[in-house]
């Protein structure tokens, strides 16, 4: 019986209960021994100008070893703005703030100290004097206060063109719905902070601790900001407590954490407060959406616009780029026969935006997926009818959408009904009627989403997405794996050694996998966009069987056999002539032998596109606005699944991320710039008794661009469940002529919402 | 500096150290005993959660001077002899853990919740590890592992299999 799509437990497990894992904070090194202690000294305004910077007090307190500013890191170039050509290129980052700062958190000086608890205290005695400005904020932000003069511009740059949007797009639709919608700006707020810890050797190399997604970029990306040449730089991987696509690259930490240990000539650790993560790791979304849908009553929709406006944080960094991911998925599963998207990108004196789960595609979902509510609302339709009418008929060959995107396979109509099914749609409705005709104080709100993403994306057409993995079978019967993805919670050890082992005949627990380590592993993609299993794990599958190739040819020149007569005996992981089980060599000889090793780059015709439908149930208190989640159900198709338990924990997990920035989370500022939820006490990140148990049903329409046949699942569980979430809870409150409330869907918004609709409102 | 005397999984041991230090550094920092991490700096994560005369304690709010003449269990502890404590296999077997970190303290609160209510309703589960905060799992296989455990735990003491053992997602 094969392994694959079983549920084999994670290898990796009895570590991390037991001994648990070794972050970059527990790393033990030798290298590492006699290591300092990096603090940052961060701006308490959100924009000002710095006018003095005194680090003497600081420099004769405890244990204090060094203190630096800007001035000291001035010979290394600034950090350039993401997507240069279309962001304007004036916004550059300091590594350390010189001239000015521009949001809260921004780093501005560097103590470092023999002890931590020193470092602590000693960041208090650092003295700057900053100059007020008026702080920048929103989707608009003014120019009156610009972030850089020398740009002359808040508006960091475009993604196409507005003023070539179709002004007859709506023409000839009885229905047009026009709303304007804020995808709130979160906190990826992974458990293990950031951090990283740096040695140069007598060799002149840097060997950087940095928990990361992708340690061949990290390297790269600490190369470039430190201006030394690549090989010159050794990026390892420790555990790594979450991610969540906020852990991609160097950071302007890390680069000063391993420009101090060059400086000091030292090794230098760093791990950053719970409070310096929530305002200066980067934030997600933060996307205001402005969707115009028109159709027809009959509920077919014609047409579709999206208006995005990205704020970008205080420095273009992937935020800037997300809209382009954003505009890629406008019409996600419908078929809609005119659509235009655009974006807008502005900066603001708040955290940078990054990536965070599902980067630009949850967005897109999340307009589409209300503004089909909001036209079936108009229409006073079923919105699971709506979609079933518009969601593109099932495909096998790829489908071209307006907008590029080459979706390989899809049957969204099959997943919706399967979640409908599921859910028990039509008796949840009744039971809806049943407490709307009663005036019930609980209603019943129930939401559906549908989706489409895309995973695995590579750099374009031209360059499609590919991943290396190195197979080994020791003589002792083990094998390693070496991969260019980066787990950080996925189970790849497992997974991995599935794929292996299914070739190879070696026990999974005989197999190790490694990862991370950029001398070890000199290229790799790492992990995120959903692309690990149909990439890295298609590179492993292909490389154990190039390596039983190489090996075939080997046995038979063993067995002085002809190589097209031997077959492999996967039960003894062995190889042996046809027929004749006692004229056999095992792997373990051969690679005694000589060694037994394959690399190869594994290459996918690209992108896949997993789809799916989630329904959320909800009850609101209509005195109070009290929101409970009750019920997620989701039907997620990401191809073949290979291993049922690592899946559905992908989903649990995204699922949970999705819903809490439905009706939870948000990272607040004031009208000033300060952040108000720079702790977890504030920030409320989504905690056990806010969730229920989810339902998965389970849909799997294999792609045909891996042998495989998976595609990525890590962001559906989030992409998902946000819309369908919030749209439960304005059903709830529909009949109550409540149209939208912005996410999160908090009791309090929904309180307002209500007493807004309440007649003889003012509003 | 003052002088502390703590039994940490069975141990007894004896340190000078600060008086502000906390006991989740003492037990990393000194003992080299790093299961349990820091994910806060407000006593909202649980990821530091240990058990402080078989109570679960979030370990960054108690200073090491105050477990002095107490007894710590951390996830190390809990394992003694190779063999996986009960709470920490069906962790295990339900997927319960994915990027680790916040587990070693949810094992200990969970181990704390179940010394206290040996067959809680999912309900209970979810109230009993509220202060323990997870970004992977969105909870479902942490409380399907709960749950599971206190099963196991009712098979052990009554020798029957428990009527729910089959586990759906």
């Amino acid at each position: 019986m094969s392994i694959l799509g079983t549920r084999v437990l994670r290898t990796e497990d009895p570590k991390f209960l037991t001994t648990g894992g070794v972050y970059t904070e527990d790393v033990v090194d030798e290298r590492l021994d006699g290591a300092c202690h990096v603090f940052f000294v961060r701006s308490p305004l959100a924009h000002a100008r710095i006018t003095r910077v005194d680090v003497s007090a600081a420099l004769e307190a405890p244990g204090v070893v060094a203190v630096y500013t800007g001035a000291d890191l001035a010979d290394l170039e600034p950090i350039p703005p993401s997507a240069a050509g279309l962001i304007n290129t004036e916004m550059q980052q300091r590594l350390l703030a010189t001239d000015k700062t521009r949001f809260v958190g921004e780093p501005v000086a560097a103590v470092v100290t023999e002890h931590p608890y020193q470092g602590e205290d000693a960041v208090e005695l650092v003295e700057v004097d900053y100059d007020p400005l008026p702080a920048a904020l929103g989707f608009d932000p003014s120019d009156e206060s610009l972030l850089f003069e020398a740009a002359g511009t808040n508006v960091a740059g475009y993604w196409g063109d507005a003023s070539s949007l179709n002004p007859e797009l709506f023409d000839g639709c009885e229905v047009v719905v026009k709303h304007t919608i804020i995808n709130q700006r979160v906190a990826p707020a992974p458990m293990e902070t950031r951090a990283a810890a740096a040695v140069w050797g007598e060799d002149g190399r840097l060997t950087a601790w940095i928990p990361n997604q992708g340690a061949q970029g990290t390297k790269s990306q600490l190369a470039k900001q430190l201006g030394v040449d690549e090989e010159l730089v050794r990026v390892i991987t420790p555990d790594v407590g979450g991610a969540f696509g906020a852990k991609f690259g160097a950071d302007p930490e890390h680069v000063v954490v391993a420009w101090v240990a060059r400086h000091l000539g030292r090794p230098v650790r760093w791990t950053e407060t719970r409070y310096e993560n929530l305002i200066a790791m980067t934030h997600g979304r933060a996307q205001q959406h402005t969707v115009t849908i028109g159709g027809g009553r009959d509920g077919n929709v014609q047409a579709y616009r999206l208006e995005i406006v990205q704020d970008a944080g205080a420095y273009p960094k992937i935020g800037a780029v997300l809209p382009m991911l954003t505009i890629l998925m406008t019409t996600g599963p419908y078929d809609i026969p005119r659509a235009e998207a655009v974006a807008k990108v502005v900066i603001t004196n708040t955290t940078p935006i990054g990536a965070y789960r599902g980067a630009g595609r949850p967005e897109a979902t999340a307009a589409l997926e209300r503004a089909i509510d909001l036209f079936a609302a108009e229409i006073s339709a079923d919105p699971a009818d709506v979609r079933r009418k518009n969601l593109l008929a099932p495909f096998t060959e790829p489908h071209r959408t307006a907008f590029g995107a080459l979706y390989d396979t899809g049957d969204y109509v099959a997943a919706l009904d399967k979640a409908l099914d599921a859910a028990g749609y039509a008796d949840l409705r009744k039971e809806q009627a049943r407490r709307r005709a009663s005036g019930d104080i609980r209603q019943l709100g129930i939401g559906v989403a549908s989706y489409v993403e895309i995973t695995g994306m590579g750099d374009g057409e031209d360059t499609p997405p590919q991943e290396n993995a190195t197979v080994e079978v020791h003589p002792d019967g083990t094998a390693t794996i070496l991969t260019g993805t980066s787990p950080h919670g996925q189970g790849h050890a497992t997974a991995w050694a599935m794929i292996a082992s299914e070739e190879l005949g070696i026990p999974v627990e005989k197999i190790t996998l490694k990862w991370g380590d950029t001398d070890l592993i000199p290229e790799g993609g790492g992990t995120g966009g959903s692309r690990s299993l149909q990439q890295g794990g298609a590179a492993v599958q292909q490389a154990a069987q190039e390596l039983l190739e190489v090996a075939r040819l080997r046995a038979a020149a063993e067995l002085e056999a002809n190589a097209a007569d031997l077959v492999f005996d996967k039960t003894r992981s062995a190889f042996n002539v046809a027929g004749d089980p006692e004229a056999s060599v095992p792997l373990t000889q051969l690679a005694e032998n000589e060694r037994l090793l394959i690399r190869t780059v594994f290459s996918q015709p690209g992108a896949t596109f997993p789809f799916g439908t989630h329904v959320a149930v909800v009850e609101v208190d209509t005195e109070t606005g009290k929101t409970s989640l009750q019920r997620v159900i989701t039907v997620d198709d990401a191809g073949t699944v290979l291993n049922p338990l690592l899946a559905e924990g992908q989903r649990h997990g995204g699922i949970g991320q999705g819903a809490a920035q439905a009706f939870l989370e948000e990272v607040v500022y004031d009208d000033a710039g300060n952040p108000l939820t720079a702790s977890l006490a504030d920030y409320p990140f989504v905690s056990a008794t806010e969730v229920p148990s989810f339902e998965l049903a389970d849909m799997a329409t294999p792609t045909t661009y891996n042998p495989l046949g998976a595609k990525g699942i890590g962001e559906a569980g989030s992409i998902g469940s946000t819309p369908a979430v919030q749209n439960a809870v304005v059903d709830a409150v529909a009949h109550l002529g409540v149209r939208h409330i912005d996410m999160p869907v908090t009791s309090r918004r929904v309180w307002q919402a209500l007493q807004a609709v309440q007649p003889g409102s003012e509003q | 500096m003052t002088h502390i005397e703590v039994t940490v999984n069975g141990e007894r041991r004896s340190d000078e150290v600060e008086s502000r230090l906390l006991l989740v550094h003492y037990l990393r920092e000194i003992l080299g005993l790093r299961a349990a991490n820091v994910g806060c700096d407000t006593t909202s994560c649980g990821a530091c959660t240990v058990l402080l005369d078989g109570k679960s304690v979030k370990s960054c709010t108690v200073l090491a001077v105050q477990a002095s003449g107490h007894e710590v269990t951390t996830a190390e502890g809990l394992s003694a002899g190779g063999e996986l404590h009960p709470v920490q296999a069906a962790f295990r077997q339900h997927h319960g853990l994915q990027c680790g970190f916040c587990t070693p303290g949810m094992v200990m609160a969970a181990v704390g919740l179940l010394s206290e209510n040996p067959h809680p309703t999912e309900t209970q589960v979810r109230e009993g590890l509220e202060g323990n905060l997870c970004r992977c799992t969105g909870y479902h296989n942490i409380v399907r592992a709960v749950l599971a455990a206190a099963d196991a735990e009712q098979v052990q003491a009554n020798g029957s299999a428990p009527a729910n053992a089959e586990v759906t997602a």
